[in-house]
C-alpha cells in the first residue's frame, strides 16, 4: 500500500513538472511583460490629475453611488492635434527609415564579402563584425561625439589638410544621428544577411553562370531575389529599435532631432504627464506592430 | 573569383572594418591624454585612470551593475531554457501562441516602451501591495530578466530545434523517466547553449541604459547611467578611460572565448581523425 | 573523311587517325594549396561520345569537368574545345553546359523559368525562347509540369529539369556530375537509358563524372579510370572489365581475385607463374611484356572460374581444391567463397541455371571442391 500511494506520488510529479516548465516562465512574463503593457494602455486612456499616482482612475464610483468605466481619449487626440508629436513620428520614421536604407547598402556587401571569403578568414571576420556588438553600446556612441564634435576629430582632421577653414556643425544634427544608428544597427543588418547567404548554395551561382550569366546578371537574378529574407530580416532588425531609439537622438542630436523615444521619455520624466507619454507609447507601438508582426512571421518560417 | 572582384570585396571588407572600428581606437587613444579637453592632445598620460580610480561613485556604480548583471543573467537562463524547452519539447499545449508572443516580443520592443510600462507595473504594484518599497536593484534585476530570457530562450530554442530526439529516446528506452532524461540528456546537451545565453544576458544587462533609467530609483546608478549623465554634457576624459578598460575587457573576453572554442573544436577534429585512421 | 564509310570507326572516332578530337585536355594539373587533385593529365575526348570520368571520392574526376566547366583553372596546362582554348573563357562565355549533381535548380523560378534561364541570357527574342523551352519540356516529359516549383518535384523530376536547363542550349559538351547519383536504383536504371537516349538523339557529347562503376559501364562509350589525380586507364567498358591494365583497376572496377607471384617462364602467349600461396605454378594468357624472375600478379573474374565437386577432365585447367566457406544466394547467380588454404580464398560466381534441390546448391557449405579456370581467363599484371 505505502508502495503504491508512492508511487501515485511519483506520477503526479511527472505530470505536473511539466506544467512547472511551462507555468514559471509563463507566468513571469504574464506579470511583467503582458501586465504592465495592460497598465500603459490603461494609463492612456486616464486624465492628468495633480495627485499620487498623477492620473485618474478607470473604474470609479460616481457622485450617486455606481461604478462607471472612464475611458478618456482625448490624449490621443491631443497627439493628432500638436503638430508637436506628429512631427515627431514622421521625423522618427523618415530617419530610421533612412538609416535602414543606409545600414543595407553597406551592410550587404559587407555580408556578401564575408560569405565568399575562406572558412578561416570568415570566422575572423564574423567575429570582428560581432564583437562591437558585445562593446558598450553607450560608449560606441559616445566615440562618435569625439568624431563629429566641432573640435572633434574629423574637423581637425579636415582643417589640417586644408580642406575647410571652419569647422563644420556635425555634432547635434541629424546627420549625426543617421551615423550613429548607422554606426550602432549595422551588425544587426550584416548578420542576418550573412546567415542567409551562406545557405545560399554556391552551385546555383555556378548554375548561372554556365547558362551564360555575367556576374552582375547573376547577382540580379539569383543571389539577391534569395536573400530577401536576409534583407527583410536585417531592415527590420535596423528599423524597429532605431524608430524607438532614446540614446543616439538625445547624446548625438541634442535638441535639434526630433525622435519619438526622446520625447516619451523627457514626456514621462520631465513633465511627468503619465496620460500623453502612454497615449505616445500606444501610438509609437501600433507604428510598430505590422513591421513586428513581419519579423515573427519571418522567424517562424526560419524555425520551419 | 577575378582579382577584379575580390579586390573589390577586399575594399568592401577594409572600409566595414574601419567604419566599426576607427571610433572606438580613436576614443582609447584620447584616454591617454593628458588634456582636459578631449580631442585636443596634451600629450601622454594616464591621469585620467587616476581620477577614475579614485572616484568612489564610478566604484558604486560599477558594482551594482555587475551584480544586476550576475543575478539576472542567472535567472534568465533558467527561465528562458524552461521557456525554450516548453516550446520545443512540449508540443501543443493551451496559451501556446500567447507564450510564443511574449517570448519574441520583448526582442523588438522599443526599449523607452519596456521601461516606461515596467516603472508604471513597480509603481502600481507599490499602491496596491507596497511592494517593491523602492526602485533599485531588485527593479532594474526584475526588469533586466524580463527581456534577457527572451534572448536566451531564442537561443536554446534553436539549439533544441536542432537537435533530434533519438538521444533522449535511447534514454528512455534504457529506462530513465522524464525528468532523468532533462538532466542526464537535455540539459547537458543545452550546456553550451545556455553558457551562451548567459554570457549574453549578462552582456545585455551591463550594457542597458534605457530600462534601467526607467526602473531605477534615487541614488541607484548602474554604470551606464552614471555614464549617460556626464556625456550628455560633453566629451568627458575619465569617461574615455572608462570606455578603454571596458572595451579591452570585452575584447579580451570575447577573443578568449573564441580562442577556446577554436581550440576545442580543432582537438575535436585531431580526435576524429585519429579515430577514423585507427 | 575514311571514317564515314567505316561504321566501325564511327562508333569508335578514338581509333581513327583522321578524326579530330573534340576536346582536348593537355598536360593539366591543378593544385589546391599543397594537395594536387589533378596531376598532369592528358585525354581526348571525340565528338558524339558518352564518356566516364570514373573513381572514388577525392580522385579528382570533379575537379577536372570543372575546368572544363571554367569553374576552376588549371594551375597547369591547357583544354581546348573544339580547337579553342579555353583558358582566359569565363564559365558563362563557354559552349559547355553542365548539369550539377545537387541539380542546382533556382528555387525561386518555376520549371519553365528555370530552363528559359539560359535562352533569356543568349537574348533570344521572346518567341523562339517559349518554343525551344516547350520542345525540352515536352521531351523530358514534364510539359504539365511548367508551372511548379522545383520543392514541388520529386527526385526524379528534378533531374529532368536540370538535364532540360542545361540541353536547351544546344551546349557544344554537357557535362554531367553525378547525374544519377540522388535517383533510387530503379528509377536510376530507368533513367539510364532515358540519358543515353537523348544522348543519341541529340548528338551531343556528354562528359560524366561518376563514382557507381555499372552506371560508367551501362552508359559510356568510353571510360577513363581516375585515381590520385591521374588516370589509371582509359577504354572501352569491355577493354576496362576483360583487360585491366593494373592491380587498382581490376580491383576497382567488378571484383577479382588476386594472385601475387613471380614469372618462372614464358612461351606462346601462355607464361608460367609460381603463385606464393599455391603449390603449383599458374598458366595464364599475357599481352604485357614479362621476363623470367620478375614480380607480376594474376587477375581472375570470379565468374571466370569454374566450380566442381569432381575433378575436370580438362587438364589445360589451372586447378586447385578448396572448402566451401560461405555461400552469397543472389537469385541470377550465387556467389560461394572457397578456402584454399589458410592464405588464400577465391571468389566465384556461379550462374544459378537450374533451381537449387532441397535448399542445395552446386556445393555446400564445408563440403570439399574443385575449382578450375582457363589460362585465357586471367590477366597476368605487373604493377
Amino acid at each position: 500500500m505505502q508502495r503504491s500511494r508512492f508511487g501515485h506520488l511519483v506520477e503526479r510529479l511527472q505530470s505536473s513538472w511539466k506544467f512547472l516548465v511551462i507555468f514559471i516562465p509563463y507566468a513571469w512574463l504574464l506579470i511583467f511583460f503582458l501586465a504592465p503593457f495592460f497598465m500603459v494602455l490603461k494609463i492612456s486612456l486616464a486624465e492628468l490629475r495633480i495627485a499620487s499616482p498623477p492620473f485618474t482612475p478607470m473604474i470609479a464610483t460616481d457622485p450617486s453611488g455606481a461604478t462607471v468605466i472612464r475611458l478618456i481619449f482625448d490624449n490621443f487626440g491631443y497627439l493628432l492635434q500638436d503638430s508637436l508629436y506628429l512631427n515627431t513620428y514622421l521625423s522618427s520614421l523618415k530617419i530610421s527609415i533612412g538609416s535602414t536604407l543606409m545600414c543595407l547598402l553597406i551592410g550587404y556587401p559587407i555580408a556578401y564579402a564575408i560569405v565568399r571569403s575562406t572558412p578561416v578568414v570568415r570566422n575572423i571576420l564574423l567575429l570582428m563584425i560581432i564583437l562591437p556588438f558585445w562593446t558598450s553600446f553607450l560608449l560606441r556612441v559616445y566615440a562618435w561625439m569625439g568624431l563629429l564634435a566641432d573640435q572633434g576629430t574629423i574637423n581637425d582632421m579636415l582643417i589640417w589638410l586644408g580642406l575647410i577653414d571652419a569647422p563644420i556643425r556635425m555634432l547635434y544634427t541629424e546627420f549625426a544621428v543617421y551615423v550613429g544608428i548607422v554606426y550602432t544597427y549595422l551588425p544587426f543588418m550584416i548578420l542576418p544577411l550573412y546567415a542567409n547567404m551562406e545557405k545560399l548554395d554556391a552551385s546555383l551561382l555556378e548554375a548561372a553562370s554556365d547558362l551564360g550569366a555575367k556576374p552582375v546578371t547573376t547577382f540580379l537574378t539569383v543571389v539577391l531575389p534569395l536573400t530577401v529574407p536576409g534583407i527583410a530580416a536585417g531592415s527590420l532588425l535596423v528599423f524597429i529599435p532605431a524608430t524607438g531609439e532614446y540614446v543616439i537622438p538625445d547624446l548625438l542630436g541634442g535638441g535639434n532631432v526630433l525622435m519619438i523615444g526622446r520625447v516619451l521619455y523627457n514626456e514621462f520624466n520631465a513633465n511627468t504627464d503619465w496620460p500623453v507619454a502612454s497615449a505616445v507609447a500606444i501610438v509609437l507601438l501600433l507604428l510598430l506592430v505590422l513591421p513586428m508582426m513581419l519579423y515573427q512571421h519571418i522567424q517562424s518560417k526560419e524555425a520551419k | 573569383m577575378g582579382p577584379k572582384r575580390s579586390r573589390f570585396m577586399f575594399s568592401v571588407l577594409c572600409f566595414g572594418l574601419a567604419f566599426l572600428y576607427v571610433p572606438m581606437v580613436l576614443l582609447v587613444f584620447y584616454s591617454f591624454n593628458h588634456s582636459k579637453i578631449v580631442p585636443i592632445w596634451g600629450g601622454f598620460s594616464l591621469r585620467w585612470y587616476k581620477v577614475l580610480f579614485q572616484s568612489e561613485d564610478v566604484w558604486a556604480a560599477a558594482i551594482l551593475s555587475f551584480k544586476i548583471a550576475f543575478v539576472n543573467a542567472t535567472f534568465a537562463v533558467m527561465l528562458g531554457t524552461l521557456a525554450a524547452l516548453a516550446l520545443v519539447r512540449f508540443g501543443r499545449f493551451r496559451g501556446r501562441t500567447l507564450f510564443t508572443g511574449m517570448i519574441t516580443a520583448p526582442l523588438v520592443m522599443p526599449e523607452v516602451i519596456t521601461g516606461l510600462s515596467l516603472l508604471l507595473l513597480f509603481i502600481g504594484l507599490q499602491g496596491l501591495i507596497g511592494w517593491p518599497a523602492e526602485r533599485g536593484f531588485t527593479t532594474i534585476t526584475i526588469a533586466h530578466i524580463t527581456f534577457s530570457m527572451a534572448y536566451v530562450a531564442v537561443i536554446i530554442q534553436s539549439r533544441l530545434s536542432g537537435m533530434h530526439m533519438d538521444l533522449e529516446e535511447a534514454a528512455q528506452d534504457l529506462g530513465a523517466r522524464p525528468i532523468r532524461v532533462l538532466f542526464d540528456v537535455t540539459l547537458p546537451r543545452l550546456a553550451p547553449g545556455m553558457l551562451a545565453g548567459w554570457l549574453l544576458a549578462f552582456t545585455l544587462s551591463l550594457d542597458d541604459l534605457v530600462i534601467a533609467s526607467f526602473t531605477t530609483g534615487p541614488g541607484s546608478n548602474t554604470l551606464p547611467i552614471l555614464i549617460f549623465s556626464r556625456i550628455r554634457l560633453g566629451l568627458r576624459p575619465d569617461i574615455n578611460a572608462l570606455a578603454t578598460i571596458i572595451i579591452v575587457a570585452i575584447t579580451i573576453g570575447v577573443i578568449l572565448f573564441g580562442w577556446i572554442m577554436l581550440r576545442q573544436q580543432r582537438q575535436r577534429e585531431r580526435e576524429i581523425q585519429q579515430a577514423a585512421l585507427n | 573523311m575514311s571514317s564515314d564509310s567505316d561504321p566501325i570507326l564511327t562508333d569508335r572516332p578514338w581509333l581513327d587517325p583522321g578524326q579530330e578530337p573534340f576536346i582536348r585536355i593537355q598536360a593539366v594539373s591543378k593544385q589546391f594549396g599543397a594537395f594536387v587533385a589533378v596531376d598532369n593529365v592528358d585525354l581526348d575526348i571525340y565528338k558524339g561520345e558518352l564518356f566516364a570520368l570514373l573513381g572514388g571520392s577525392g580522385c579528382g574526376k570533379t575537379t577536372l569537368l570543372r575546368m572544363i566547366a571554367g569553374f576552376e583553372t588549371p594551375s597547369s596546362g591547357r583544354i581546348l574545345i573544339d580547337g579553342d582554348d579555353m583558358q582566359d573563357v569565363p564559365p558563362y562565355e563557354r559552349p559547355v553546359n553542365m548539369m550539377f549533381q545537387s541539380y542546382a535548380l533556382f528555387p525561386h523560378m518555376t520549371v519553365e523559368q528555370n530552363v528559359a534561364y539560359g535562352l533569356k541570357r543568349d537574348g533570344l527574342d521572346r518567341g523562339e525562347i517559349r518554343d525551344r523551352v516547350d520542345a525540352m519540356l515536352e521531351m523530358v516529359e514534364l510539359a504539365t509540369f511548367r508551372k511548379r516549383k522545383p520543392h514541388q518535384l520529386s527526385g526524379g523530376q528534378k533531374q529532368r529539369v536540370a538535364l532540360a536547363r542545361s540541353l536547351v542550349k544546344n551546349p557544344k559538351v554537357l557535362l554531367l556530375d553525378e547525374p544519377l547519383g540522388a535517383l533510387d536504383k530503379r528509377l536510376r536504371e530507368q533513367t539510364q537509358y532515358e540519358l543515353m537516349n537523348i544522348q543519341d538523339r541529340l548528338g551531343i557529347t556528354f562528359i560524366v563524372v561518376t563514382h557507381d562503376q555499372e552506371e560508367a559501364m551501362t552508359l559510356s562509350t568510353r571510360i577513363a579510370v581516375m585515381d590520385q589525380g591521374a588516370f589509371q586507364q582509359i577504354g572501352t567498358p569491355t577493354e576496362i572489365y576483360e583487360y585491366p591494365e593494373s592491380r587498382f583497376v581490376a580491383d576497382f572496377i567488378g571484383s577479382a581475385n588476386m594472385f601475387e607471384g613471380r614469372v618462372t617462364g614464358h612461351s606462346g602467349n601462355i607464361a608460367t607463374i609460381a603463385v606464393d600461396s599455391l603449390p603449383e605454378p599458374v598458366r595464364v594468357e599475357y599481352s604485357a611484356l614479362l621476363h623470367d624472375g620478375m614480380k607480376a600478379w594474376i587477375a581472375v573474374r570470379p565468374e571466370k572460374i569454374r566450380l566442381s565437386k569432381t575433378p575436370f577432365d580438362d587438364d589445360s585447367l589451372n586447378v586447385v581444391q578448396g572448402i566451401v566457406e560461405e555461400i552469397g544466394y543472389y537469385g541470377e547467380s550465387s556467389t560461394y567463397r572457397i578456402r584454399v588454404n589458410p592464405g588464400l580464398r577465391l571468389e566465384i560466381t556461379h550462374p544459378n541455371l537450374r533451381r537449387p534441390r532441397d535448399g542445395r546448391h552446386v556445393a555446400d557449405w564445408d563440403e570439399t571442391v574443385y575449382v578450375g579456370w582457363e589460362p585465357e581467363a586471367g590477366v597476368v599484371l605487373t604493377h
